[in-house]
């Protein structure tokens, strides 16, 4: 039973760490009405920002707040430049600008950086706290309150504010929307920024635990594309609720189920995308939506 | 500036196209004696890839199904051609057909769940099927040699050929080719390629002229994989070696680069996508190791932005200056080729919450 | 298809200078290609980019060395070209590089490529055209094995099996009744270690009580970690590649399993893993080693190691001298000059000839640790030694201990 219970708060510390990624997916996808390829490389190019300033000896709060907010701007300059024109087109057009966004940044951070992996400090304390024998690293605590402060944030965001309407607005409907006189372009051009700097979040809370490097949110992107389809394209907590679940589902696989062991546990996220969309395709909080036929 | 004005599908069009082709044959069938042997085993490689663009072609320009996983597909043709040739004495010829059925019942296991799957889901679905790969090459390793790879003999060249090893492998590259480009050209110019792209723009209006969606989505999986198959297959001819290392995600990313670079819903443009990724990623690397990827990725949205048609594109205008065609539009399924906007509703259900057509 | 005719009509006629006809080497009756009276052309596939980049570093070591000893005239009057080219870790790339090298650049050797899938990929190309494919950058045991098969071909470092043998001898003396638990990554790396590893603890008191694979492409390795702790081992076998090196050290820094840890020499950087992990966290970690540390204290005064840190900072001022690839380079490079000054005429043949007898003794190799090869013998380097990290540096124990891998 401990090790089960164990097994499961090691599976929501990892899932944390998906679900952090996740978040700035949703975001932009609730945003913008796109689902961005980038969206990780962009998380590790600011986290590489971050480690820079660092070691150039600024202090890491500094630095930390320097790089979300370079990684705002960043974002709604990538919007405005290279997503603004082929806004309109159709998914594939989208999908490969964001793939073709997603090699160019990879292999631009490799020219600027390197590739060997480096330690990025932490802003969170080191140690575990020992709780009835099981073992639960303050970082993971921290990761897991700050993404709960964030998706309510976000909530709150989307439905109480007049900004998160006019993004929703934008992003469901741009033509209608310019009508009522909502700036689409602004809108989206936030929209970006703000998954970017959301992405960034996750980049340094995510580097100290895998270790920074060029690669390093490579890896998550699957995982954390399979949260936020389970917990529902459009919904904040399902991103974090769905990285979770993702995170447990893992770690118990690849526990009990010998035929997965340590090695293949990528195919629990493809067997969960399957699923997900054969049952329940908009996840587990998303909202259906309505095709106008 | 024209040169030449020709009425189309007049006696004077069909003798230009048809001096175009023999033009055509007769480059290709020169180049294995002009250069040397690294450079013609280039050109096979382009030849070879591009089998498997033209497939991830029909897949994605002509019926706009996302597939991130193609390399996953080739590399099942590779290892179903190499486990033959190491297990079992089988002509090589013999492989290549072997490693195309394999592919295509592949390609339509997965071409069946992929009707539910929308875009962006395809996308991820084959994302995490590229990703697996190579571990599950290496997991079933008492089959495909894990980790150590595969080493097979290659195919050489037969005594009363005259030609040498990498002149033959070319002209054996050369002659699957070109049949597959014939046909993946027939399978565009029929209904059937009209079908394809009514698919991609409206499904809904293809729905009310009769197009079976399900059928011709699935079909084009298994015949899209099938290509990958057998460029799979002449892939070990060529290389004479597989592992694990061998068949990554870039591969997948490498073979939609040179889809969207040689020019999306072309058939010639197949293979200057497959030049691009043969020759691009060697030139770029002389000048600095991390430039080739800068340069896939500025590619690749240079192309989305600028080049809609690709290589391709660029080309059909600069001859288009040249050559004037007058007549009829009919039967030039080509020219469907410019993709109309769709409209924000469309885009939003294409990459919205659930994925799954109603 | 128009197009393409005339598209491609101008590329077809960019001839390029090949080598003449179809044909690999074989040249004249004076001498090999790729070697003239002033100058040896040697090629090195590398990944320069892509996830095994690090690597790259080797390269650079090894180009410093040739710059060094061409500055002082070279190799019997002749200086070495080194031409070296990027594969991305991809054994394809690794193929079309090797026939580039040979057919086009026609060097007179292929050195140090990197990666055991790319070289398997490349020997038998490289054999059928009798082109010397030497030294080569992986542990794998393959290419000692059979010389008759590959007579080219030519490792260098000491293979995984001996480092897993070294570990085994290492237990035998200090833990003889272990219980071990390994992290592993999933390629022939990871897989030729543990297999040699287990092999070697056969018929002794020491036990692998779990095994956990890992592949690169993970984000990380605390899921294993996690298992293993909870195996009740009391050792701890880590053979993984840099990042996740440090991921399994800082695994166990927060966890309250202190396994004896012994750790691969591949990922026993202290610039890539130790310091971004925290040197105290390091503290006790044992590995092994075969040539001299550059962040050694012990060697500040070395003749050999001082004159490395100071060419490096000469020839390759970018490199980072305490990287220890970089002194992985400078060290086969070197072991590739003393093949080359004993070689009698130049052919490859003779090169070959020379690289089969070899019994030479490397300034920065660890003393003792001679270079040796006979033509029954294909692995060049068959000793190592143990080190432990005190909380700052590695700190060689007892002696070299010879493990053959038969």
């Amino acid at each position: 039973m401990e090790r089960f219970v164990q097994l499961v708060i090691d599976g929501i510390a990892i899932g944390s760490i998906y679900g952090a990624l996740a978040l700035a997916l949703v975001l932009i996808f609730r945003s913008t009405g796109i689902v961005n390829f980038a969206q990780g490389e962009m998380a590790m190019f600011s986290t590489f920002i971050a480690w820079g300033l660092v070691e150039g000896g600024v202090p890491l709060g500094l630095a930390l707040i320097t790089t979300l907010a370079l990684s705002f701007l960043g974002g709604m300059a990538i919007e405005r430049v290279l997503i603004r024109p082929v806004e309109n087109a159709d998914p594939l057009t989208i999908l490969i600008v964001t793939l073709g966004l997603f090699i160019l940044i990879n292999s631009a951070a490799g020219w600027i950086w390197g590739f060997e992996n480096r330690a990025f400090p932490r802003a969170l304390p080191d140690d575990s706290a020992d709780i009835a024998g099981i073992t639960i690293s303050y970082e993971s605590i921290g990761i897991v309150v700050i993404l709960l402060i964030v998706s309510g944030l976000l909530v709150l965001l989307f439905q109480h504010t007049k900004l998160g309407l006019a993004m929703r607005a934008a992003a469901a409907n741009p033509a209608s929307s310019r009508l009522v006189g909502i700036s689409v372009g602004r809108t989206l051009m936030i929209g970006w920024g703000l998954a970017a700097t959301l992405g960034a979040l996750a980049g340094v809370l995510v580097a100290p635990q895998l270790f920074l490097d060029v690669n390093f949110m490579g890896g998550v992107l699957v995982y954390s594309f399979a949260a936020a389809t389970l917990g529902g394209f459009d919904s904040p907590k399902g991103a974090v609720i769905g990285g979770w679940i993702i995170g447990v589902a893992e770690t118990l696989a690849g526990d009990y189920i010998g035929f997965i062991g340590s090695d293949l546990t990528i195919l629990v996220p493809l067997a969960i995308i399957f699923v997900v969309l054969l049952v329940r395709p908009n996840g587990l909080f998303g909202s259906p939506e309505v095709v106008r036929a | 500036m024209t040169l030449l004005t020709v009425e189309r599908d007049s006696p004077k069009h069909k003798r230009l196209k048809l001096a175009g082709l023999a033009l055509l044959v007769l480059l290709a069938v020169i180049v294995p004696f002009l250069f040397g042997p690294y450079r013609v085993s280039q050109f096979t490689l382009a030849l070879v890839y591009a089998v498997a663009v033209l497939g991830l072609n029909l897949l994605v320009g002509y019926s706009g199904q996302i597939s991130l996983g193609h390399g996953a597909f080739f590399a099942v043709g590779a290892y179903t051609c190499a486990i033959l040739l190491d297990r079992t004495g089988i002509h090589y010829l013999l492989t290549i057909p072997a490693a195309a059925l394999t592919c295509f019942a592949a390609g339509l296991a997965l071409g069946l769940p992929a009707l539910r799957l929308r875009g962006l889901y395809l996308a991820l679905v084959t994302l995490a099927i590229a990703i697996a790969t190579p571990v599950l090459l290496r997991r079933f390793d008492s089959l495909t040699g894990g980790s150590q790879g595969l080493a097979v003999e290659q195919p050489t060249a037969p005594g009363w050929s005259g030609l040498a090893d990498d002149q033959f492998l070319y002209f054996l590259a050369l002659v699957v080719a070109v049949p597959m480009f014939w046909f993946a050209a027939g399978l565009v110019r029929r209904d059937v390629g009209r079908s394809l792209i009514a698919l991609r723009d409206d499904e809904t209006a293809a729905k009310t002229v009769g197009v079976n969606l399900a059928t011709f989505k699935t079909r084009t999986f298994g015949l899209s994989s099938a290509f990958a198959g057998v460029a799979g297959a002449l892939f070990v001819f060529n290389n004479g070696f597989v592992a694990p290392e061998s068949f990554t995600l870039v591969v997948s990313f490498s073979f939609l680069a040179a889809v969207v670079v040689g020019g999306l819903a072309t058939i010639a443009g197949a293979l200057f996508g497959a030049l691009f990724i043969v020759f691009v990623p060697v030139w770029s690397a002389d000048v600095n190791d991390a430039l080739s990827g800068v340069i896939y990725g500025a590619a690749l949205i240079a192309c989305m932005y600028v080049f809609r048609s690709g290589i391709m594109g660029l080309l059909r205008s600069a001859f288009a200056r040249l050559v004037e065609v007058k007549g009829s539009t009919t039967g030039r399924v080509d020219d469907d080729v410019e993709k109309v906007p769709v409209g924000d509703a469309d885009r939003r259900a294409g990459a919205g919450a659930g994925g799954v057509r109603p | 298809m128009l197009i393409a005719v005339l598209a491609l009509a101008p590329a077809a006629c960019g001839r390029d200078d090949d080598s003449a006809g179809g044909g690999g080497g074989g040249g004249s009756a004076k001498a090999d290609p790729g070697v003239t009276d002033k100058e040896i052309k040697l090629g090195g596939s590398y990944p320069f980019s892509g996830p095994a980049s690090a690597y790259g570093t080797i390269a650079k070591g090894a180009e410093a060395y040739f710059d060094f000893v061409n500055d002082k005239g070279g190799v019997d009057g002749r200086k070495i070209n080194f031409i070296t080219i990027d594969d991305g870790y991809e054994p394809p790339r690794a193929l079309q590089n090797a026939k580039r090298l040979i057919q086009q650049e026609q060097v007179f050797a292929l050195f140090n490529t990197l990666g055991t899938p790319n070289n398997l990929a490349i020997w038998d190309y490289v054999n059928q055209q009798k082109v010397p494919h030497l030294f080569v950058a992986t542990g794998a045991s393959d290419w000692g094995k059979d010389i008759k098969a590959h007579p080219y071909t030519i490792g260098w470092q000491p293979n995984y099996v001996t480092e897993a043998r070294v570990y085994s001898e290492y237990l035998k003396r200090e833990k003889p009744n272990a219980k071990v638990a390994v992290l592993y990554q999933n390629d022939g790396f990871g897989k030729d270690l543990l297999g040699g590893f287990e092999k070697a603890i056969g018929d002794t008191g020491i036990k692998v009580v779990d095994k956990e694979p890992y592949n690169v492409t993970d984000p990380t390795v605390s899921a294993q970690m996690g298992r293993l702790a909870r195996s009740g081992a009391d050792t701890f076998l880590n053979i993984t590649t840099p990042k996740f090196s440090a991921q399994a050290i800082a695994a166990i820094a927060k966890s309250d399993w202190k396994p004896l840890h012994l750790l691969n020499n591949v990922g026993a950087s202290k610039t890539l893993v130790l310091t971004p992990v925290g040197l105290d966290n390091a503290k006790g970690i044992v590995s092994t080693g075969y040539f001299k540390d550059p962040e050694d204290e012990q060697w500040q005064d070395d003749a050999a190691v001082k004159e490395y840190h100071a060419m490096i900072k000469k020839y390759s001022p970018r490199t980072n001298s305490n990287d220890a690839f970089a002194m992985y380079g400078w060290t086969v490079g070197q072991t590739m000059v003393k093949a080359l000054e004993q070689m009698k005429e130049p052919t490859r043949d003779s090169l070959m000839d020379a690289v089969r007898n070899m019994d030479v003794e490397i300034g920065t190799m660890l003393p003792n640790n001679k270079i040796q090869t006979t033509p029954d013998d294909g692995y060049p380097i068959e000793a190592m030694q143990i080190m432990e990290f005190d909380g700052k540096n590695w700190k060689l124990q007892g002696d070299l201990i010879e493990a053959a891998a038969d």
